[in-house]
Formats: structure tokens, C-alpha cells, sequence
């Protein structure tokens, strides 16, 4: 009897020592003792317990920095310029940091670990991120993949400015093992600051999408960590040339909606939104709403693949062709300054990155979140 | 048979006639994809050489006092491959506090040659030629020093490679294996002055 345990035993002993023993040496070898963080030259400074990643360091202190794949260093969306010397850039950093930003020692706060004395400089913006546990109030179908999530936020406020993402975070479901975050662009009002509103397109395979798609319910409870990003309109008196397509709608609702409530009706917008075919266009009443209260404010709705019958009259084409030929024949014209905002997909925003270069917009004044 | 065999020459064997990568075609994942660049490649050397000399005394350990007593040598995959996890772990955070130059050059590499067959592979050898502790540390030491020597030459090599108009369907890992073809026949011409196995 004894002889069948023994094996076991002894195997399920050694295991045992050996994490003892590396339980042990993270004891010692890990301990770092308090640590001081100064964040933005004295802005903020606060005393942690060393030895864990930058990046859990300063959340555990509520402070967020962006980050969508919680810290596994494959995003890269983490980066914090580092003040002090902490050694050269790790392998794992090097391929997400352009070299400008070395020279510079920015780094990714998920990679660098917090062992000495470290002062570093943030965004001022991301003060105000916060995580909030928000209760899911409505979940929408505008299109057939496109679900409008609403988010209640309960006795917490958010301030953002119009065109701002959040992250949300996506607990471990079915095979998926781990808390996963991913970025979407806020489609509420700035000044509702009660609730978020987001709209999530249905990518086949995708982590987060999947998630919202088909588990996630009214009344549940999920965490939100935001406002994030630089997306947002210019305080220049510019024609502003948007262009987005599927969920991309949402940073432009928001910032129209935005116009609208502040009066601001005075600037020329053009609104290019392209679609398939008609079953994936949404919100037609709603920009002609739009329209009705901004009078300088213009909506193109495109197909690129009408079908037969569908009633159809607005632009055909894809979004590329009809945002050319209006920029050429309604919105060009002397003592004009164009001015670009996209949201969508890499492959949309490079193509529309060369079609207004190529109508004379500068880079520098094209705008754009890229999330891949 | 091991006995009377001296620790230097085993050491000497191991980097020369007997060594792992070339004659015995093992870690051969690691040395394929990291020998791009002469620097990734004496990391990597590094790295698996302390990795090998530690882990195989620390096998040698267990087998001597815990395997053998208990007649457990059957299950001995299972531990070695514990122990190797654990001591890679252990190994990461000693480097990270003591020296933080070694982590960086060493840092990447060392959870990913947790899984070098060569690890293992030594380990193994070590237990069916039974050897004594001396002998371990030896032949672990040197298993390391041939497969660091191993990937430095082939990283050489390989920079004259990429300037050679190699024909389309051989480039990557095609060539290198062809590379590695002929680097195993120029070890094994060693293998005549001294075989220990």
C-alpha cells in the first residue's frame, strides 16, 4: 500500500520544497522595501511597496495609465516617461518605442519594475482617470453587429471631453483565462456624467466583443477605466473633416451632440460615414436631427455595396471615393483650413490619410485614434 | 563506468567532442531562432551555460538523495523538470536584485530556456552515465560553454549568410539547418582525440 503512495508523495514533496523555496526567494530577493514615486515634479508623490511592475504600482495607488492587454507587454499603450535612471530599455520595450521616445527614456510602465527611489512624468489628464464599477443599464441592437452599451455609473461622476475612450475590462469567460481591456471611444454626451455610453461591433473572434455580444446582460456589473486619450476637437476655427465607419460612429456622436448642447454651430463639419449596404447604417435620424440644430454641419452617408431595392438614394461608393470627390467639388476652396478626424479600422485611416494629404490637409492636422 | 573518468576531461569532452547542440541535436529550437545576431546569441550562451552548471547539480541532488534511496529513478522527467522550472525562477529574481546588469542581458532569456531540451538533456545524461557530483558539475559546465561556443559560431556564420545570395527556397531556417549540417561534421572530427560517454 505504502509503496503506490510513496511516488506521489515524494513528487508532491519536491514540488512543494521547490515552491517554498521560490517563495522564499521572493521574499528576500523581492523585497524592496517603501519606495517613493514622484509623479510630474512633485505634482503627486506617493510611498509603495517596491518590487512589482510600474504599472500595478501606480493603479494600486488609483492611478491608471492606458493599457489594453493588463500589462502582458504586448500593447504597448502603457508608456510613461521615466526621470530617473533605471537602466537601459528591456528587450520587451524596445519594439513598441520609436527612437525618439528612447531618447527621451519613455518607457512601458508594465515592463519596468519599481525598485529604488523613481520620479516619472505622466499626462496631466490621466489624474483624472478613475476605475468605475459601472452597472450595465441598456444594451442596444443599432445594427446586426453592433450592440449601443449603457452604462450607469451610479454615485460616480466622469469628466471627459467629447472624442475620449475608456477601457473596458472584460473578466475571464469560457476559455479566455485572465481579465483582458479594450479601448472604445465614448459615444455620451460630455455632459451626462452619470453614464457612458459605447458602441461595441461584433468581431468574429474578438475577446471583448464576444464578450459583449453574448454574455453580457442588463444589470451587470463591469469595471470601466478612463477617460484616455487625445482624440478631441481643436480649439482652431478649421473645417473639421470627419470620416469614420461601423462603431466609429462614436466619438463623432458624442462630439456633435457636444456642439449642439454648447451652441457651438458656427463651425463647418462634414460627416463622411460609410456602410456596407444599409443594413449596417444606423443613427439617419439622429445626424438628421443634427443637422436641423447645426446648420453648418453636413452628413454624407455612403454605401459601397447597395443591393437592389433597398431604397437607397444617398452617395455610393467607398468612403475613400465619396470623401475625394466632396472634398474637390463641395468643401475645397480658397482661405479654407481643412482640418481631418477619423475613427475605424488601420486599413480606413491610412487610406483616408492619403486621400486627404493628397487634397492638400497636412498630417499634422489629421487626427486619429488608431486602435487596431 | 564513470568513475575513473577526471571532471576536466568530461569537461573538456563536453565542449568539444560530446557537445550537446552538435552531437547530440539538442536545444535546437532556441539556437535556430536566437542566433541572428551575434549579441542575442552570447546572451542566450550566457544564460544557458549558468542555467546548466546550476541545474544540473542541483538534479544530480535530488536523484542522488531522493530518487535512488526511494526507487523513484522512473519518475525522473517529471522531477528534473520541476526542479529546472523552479531554479529558472529562482535564479531570475536572484540576478534581478544582485546584479541588474547581468538581468538585462540575461533577463528574456532565461524563462524561455526553462523549456531547452539541452537543460534536460543533461540532466538525463548525467543520471544514465552515472556520474558523480564533480562529474555533474563538469560535464553541466561544459554542456553549457559547447552550446554557448555552438551559437556564437553559427550567429557568425549566419552574418556572412545573410550578404550570400542564398537561392529562395533555402533562405531562414533552410540554410541554417545546412549551416548546422556542416558545423556537426566539423565537431564530430573531434570526436576521434577523446570519447567519453
Amino acid at each position: 500500500m505504502m509503496g503506490y503512495l510513496l511516488a506521489p508523495l515524494t513528487i508532491a514533496l519536491i514540488a512543494g520544497v521547490m515552491a517554498a523555496l521560490i517563495a522564499l526567494v521572493d521574499m528576500v530577493a523581492n523585497n524592496y522595501g517603501d519606495v517613493d514615486v514622484d509623479i510630474n515634479e512633485g505634482k503627486k508623490t506617493m510611498n509603495v511597496k517596491g518590487g512589482s511592475s510600474l504599472l500595478l504600482t501606480l493603479s494600486s495607488e488609483g492611478l491608471y495609465l492606458p493599457s489594453a492587454c493588463g500589462g502582458r507587454g504586448s500593447c504597448g499603450a502603457c508608456k510613461c516617461k521615466v526621470n530617473s535612471d533605471i537602466g537601459p530599455h528591456l528587450p520587451t520595450e524596445t519594439p513598441y518605442l520609436t527612437p525618439e521616445e528612447m531618447q527621451d527614456n519613455v518607457r512601458l510602465a508594465c515592463q519596468v519594475k519599481v525598485k529604488a527611489p523613481i520620479g516619472i512624468e505622466i499626462p496631466e489628464d490621466l489624474f483624472n482617470v478613475k476605475q468605475f464599477d459601472a452597472k450595465v443599464l441598456s444594451i442596444k441592437d443599432v445594427t446586426y453587429d453592433i450592440k449601443e452599451v449603457l452604462f450607469d455609473l451610479g454615485d460616480e461622476t466622469v469628466e471627459f471631453e467629447a472624442g475620449k475612450y475608456v477601457q473596458l475590462v472584460i473578466p475571464p469567460y469560457d476559455k479566455i483565462k485572465g481579465t483582458t481591456q479594450r479601448a472604445y471611444s465614448m459615444s455620451s454626451r460630455p455632459s451626462d456624467k452619470n453614464h457612458i455610453e459605447v458602441l461595441v461591433r461584433l468581431v468574429p473572434g474578438g475577446i471583448a466583443t464576444t464578450y459583449v455580444h453574448e454574455q453580457l446582460k442588463e444589470g451587470d456589473q463591469m469595471a470601466l477605466v478612463g477617460p484616455f486619450g487625445d482624440f478631441r476637437r481643436t480649439d482652431s476655427n478649421s473645417v473639421m473633416i470627419c470620416v469614420a465607419g461601423g462603431s466609429g460612429m462614436a466619438p463623432f456622436k458624442s462630439m456633435l451632440y457636444d456642439m449642439a448642447e454648447k451652441g457651438d454651430t458656427s463651425r463647418e463639419l462634414w460627416y463622411f460615414f460609410g456602410a456596407r449596404s444599409t443594413r449596417d447604417m444606423f443613427y439617419l435620424d439622429e445626424m438628421r436631427e443634427l443637422e436641423q440644430k447645426l446648420p453648418n454641419f453636413h452628413f454624407v452617408p455612403a454605401l459601397s455595396e447597395p443591393e437592389d431595392g433597398d431604397g437607397w438614394d444617398g452617395p455610393t461608393g467607398l468612403i475613400t471615393e465619396v470623401l475625394d470627390s466632396y472634398l474637390k467639388k463641395d468643401i475645397l476652396s480658397e482661405g479654407k483650413t481643412l482640418e481631418g478626424y477619423l475613427c475605424g479600422s488601420p486599413g480606413m485611416i491610412d487610406a483616408c490619410n492619403r486621400v486627404m494629404t493628397d487634397n492638400g490637409i497636412s498630417l499634422d492636422n489629421i487626427y486619429y485614434d488608431k486602435f487596431a | 563506468m564513470a568513475p575513473e573518468i577526471h571532471p576536466f576531461v568530461i569537461l573538456f569532452a563536453s565542449v568539444f567532442t560530446g557537445n550537446i547542440l552538435l552531437t547530440n541535436f539538442l536545444g535546437m529550437c532556441s539556437f535556430i531562432s536566437i542566433s541572428k545576431d551575434m549579441k542575442s546569441a552570447n546572451g542566450l550562451g550566457l544564460a544557458v551555460t549558468v542555467v546548466l552548471t546550476i541545474t544540473s547539480a542541483a538534479n544530480w541532488v535530488v536523484l542522488e538523495y531522493v530518487l535512488i534511496p526511494y526507487n523513484l529513478v522512473v519518475y525522473r522527467y517529471i522531477v528534473f523538470i520541476v526542479v529546472i522550472a523552479a531554479t529558472v525562477q529562482m535564479l531570475e529574481m536572484i540576478i534581478d536584485r544582485v546584479s541588474p546588469a547581468l538581468y538585462m542581458s540575461l533577463g528574456i532569456f532565461l524563462p524561455l530556456i526553462t523549456v531547452n531540451c539541452a537543460i534536460l538533456g543533461v540532466a538525463l545524461f548525467m543520471q544514465i552515465r552515472e556520474y558523480n557530483f564533480w562529474q555533474t558539475i563538469a560535464f553541466g559546465f561544459g554542456s553549457g560553454l559547447g552550446w554557448w561556443l555552438a551559437i556564437m559560431a553559427l550567429a557568425a556564420i549566419q552574418k556572412k549568410v545573410s550578404r550570400a545570395p542564398v537561392p529562395s527556397g533555402l533562405q531562414g531556417p533552410g540554410i541554417t539547418l545546412i549551416t548546422i549540417g556542416f558545423m556537426a561534421l566539423a565537431f564530430v572530427g573531434f570526436s576521434g582525440m577523446l570519447n567519453v560517454q
